[in-house]
């Protein structure tokens, strides 16, 4: 039960927003309704037509989602060992204790959490460089794009066995730098890859969210601060930084939430070797290899916790910027 | 700011240009380096390979396990952007134009999914799909896809809509043409290249799905390249896969490539729209 507490929170929060432009919208629709009959039955089509536009979107998005995270909740409360089915019992919240008093599962979220903070740190400030670049640059700005779109592209464990070949002692070219130590078999460097490949692949993406909001950014009000004598940097973070606040703060909010599914670089990488599971590693692995659904559940279920929390503090950041809430109505 | 166009800004600019081109192309340059490596040279640790050869690619369109991964891989992809981009299509059509009672719900819902930890999923659905019969199966894999693109589909979309010139809407209708008509005749053709570029961000999508592909199938019938590499052995169990496994990575790395190269600017645009609303 406490496990949808959260995301029903978040979603209050957006109909919360829409509540009241439903509010203003409702007296406008009422006059209309009163004005003239064939008008409100305009109106009623337009309905039908909208919800039945809607609806398979709807169904599907759902039917994939909603059913199957309930079904995990179920799950994550018996024992359902698929090596041993006639075991199968309901159990309470057992499976939670042996998740949550288990080195494995800490150390995984420890792991999970440092490659977020990291990587999304980092990202912020080489997508902002990027996204600069990207924006403002005066020579192959076509050339520049391309090129930063294929990290974006590219098949994420294709780019993680290019990285894993690059650091395998004798065959890599950036392994031979460091005198054939194997950075892959210890676990602070392997750390330090994937982080690197994760950066790679993903700082694009983040220059990209970035560079829409450097778009708002007024070029007459950066000529006027560059009248007044403003420096560059003054420049970036008197002008273009508040500009582009909800930009960065959306590139946050879907970089970070990214990060945290963090899953294909570390299987090609380390296959979670030397402590270098993340969660996502870890419920794969009682689940594909352990074949332990009870215990596989109750890790979706946390990560879903996790991720919704980490959510609902970014729309509470974000106020009335979030994604969405407001769309189509502020135009 | 300023705009400088002195030799030396352009020089400035240049070289950072160069240094992002550089970060971006090594590692996949460095891929298909070792994919043209000869067995021998292929521990050398250079960057260029020293002999080149083909042998790689013959080997792996020579075995049934890739060449079926790749039919899955571009089977399920397309189908399940055919249907996304249909429903996301359709959805988004009703968001930016039509007025109707839950559609900032269906908003957010999509938004909730857009930052749904895909991982969650695995469990139940492995469980429900062994259930439906739908496990290792095509429409075990493109079902997932289908949710996790439309978000990206419609807002992607509603975004492309939202600059169309809708006047010509009304006056399709004025001229008697019905919603549907009009939505057919003359809006389809106008929202086509906003379509196909989300049809280009949602394949990419589908394309590099790994987390899904490698818990919901478990043989050769479904499996996809990016799990596929994973299972590569090289021509005997005891040689070493790594220049097959590269041929492989090059092959699928390809029409992404190829995308990037000739619609940047449309998926420039489409990922920028689709993001931030301003």
């Amino acid at each position: 039960m406490s496990v949808n507490a959260t995301p029903a929170g978040a979603e209050a929060a957006v109909e919360a927003e829409e509540s009241t432009g439903r509010h203003a919208a409702v007296p406008a629709q009422r006059a209309r309704r009163r004005a003239t009959a064939p008008l409100s039955e305009n109106k009623r089509a337009e309905r039908r037509l909208g919800w039945l536009l809607c609806a398979p979107a709807a169904l599907v998005m759902v039917l994939v989602t909603a059913y199957p995270i309930l079904y995990s909740v179920w799950l994550s409360l018996q024992r359902f060992d698929l090596r041993f089915p006639d075991e199968r019992q309901f159990v309470g919240l057992e499976n939670y204790v042996t998740v949550l008093t288990n080195d494995f599962w800490w150390t995984a979220f420890g792991v999970t959490a440092l490659i977020t903070v990291v990587t999304v740190a980092i990202e912020l400030v080489l997508g902002m460089g990027l996204a600069l670049v990207m924006h403002r640059t005066l020579v192959g700005r076509g050339i520049v794009r391309t090129a930063a779109l294929i990290p974006y592209g590219i098949v994420t464990v294709v780019a993680a066995f290019s990285w894993r070949y690059a650091w395998t002692p004798g065959t890599g070219y950036l392994a031979n730098l460091f005198d054939g130590s194997a950075p892959l078999t210890e676990r602070a460097s392997s750390l330090a890859i994937i982080m690197l490949a994760e950066i790679w692949k993903t700082t694009p993406f983040m220059a990209l969210l970035l560079m829409a909001g450097l778009a708002l950014v007024p070029e007459d009000l950066l000529k006027a601060a560059s009248t007044d004598g403003a420096t560059a940097w003054q420049r970036f973070t008197k002008v273009m930084l508040p500009v582009m606040k909800p930009a960065i703060l959306v590139a946050l909010l879907f970089r970070t939430l990214d990060a945290f599914r963090v899953f294909d670089n570390i299987f090609v990488l380390t296959n979670g070797g030397n402590e270098t599971s993340s969660v996502s590693m870890l419920a794969y692995n009682n689940l594909i290899r352990g074949l332990n659904l009870g215990i596989g559940s109750t890790m979706s279920v946390l990560i879903f916790i996790t991720v919704a929390i980490i959510a609902f503090v970014f729309v509470k950041l974000f106020g009335t910027a979030a994604p969405g809430s407001d769309d189509g109505e502020r135009r | 700011m300023a705009v400088e166009t002195t030799p030396r800004a352009k020089l400035r600019w240049g070289v950072l240009d160069l240094v992002v081109v550089v970060f971006a192309l090594v590692p996949v340059l460095w891929i298909a380096s070792l994919s043209f490596k000869t067995p021998a040279t292929l521990t050398d640790g250079k960057f260029w390979p020293r002999e080149w050869t083909l042998d790689n690619y013959r080997t792996i369109f020579d075995t049934d396990q890739f060449v079926r991964a790749l039919i899955n891989s571009i089977g399920i992809a397309l189908i399940a952007t055919m249907i996304a981009v249909v429903l996301g299509t359709m959805a988004a059509y009703a968001i930016s134009r039509l007025d109707f009672p839950g559609k900032k719900l269906l908003v957010g819902v999509s938004l909730l999914i857009a930052m749904f930890p895909q991982v969650s999923l695995v469990s139940p659905l492995f469980e429900i799909e062994r259930q439906l019969g739908l496990f290792d199966t095509w429409p075990g894999l493109i079902l997932p896809y289908i949710t996790f693109a439309l978000p990206l589909a419609i807002y992607t979309l509603s975004a492309f809509f939202k600059q169309i010139p809708w006047d010509l809407e009304k006056a399709a209708k004025m001229d008697g043409a019905t919603q549907g008509q009009a939505f057919r005749r003359v809006i389809a053709p106008l929202a086509a290249p906003g379509v196909f570029t989300t049809a280009i961000l949602v394949f990419i999508f589908c394309w590099n799905d790994f987390l899904f592909a490698i818990t919901l199938t478990s043989t050769e019938r479904s499996r996809t390249v990016p799990v596929a590499l994973q299972f590569f052995t090289g021509e005997s169990q005891f040689e070493d896969p790594t220049g097959a496994i590269c041929a492989a990575a090059v092959v699928i790395t390809v029409p992404i490539i190829l995308f990037v190269l000739f619609f940047q600017r449309r998926i420039v645009s489409g990922l920028t729209s689709g993001a931030v609303k301003g």
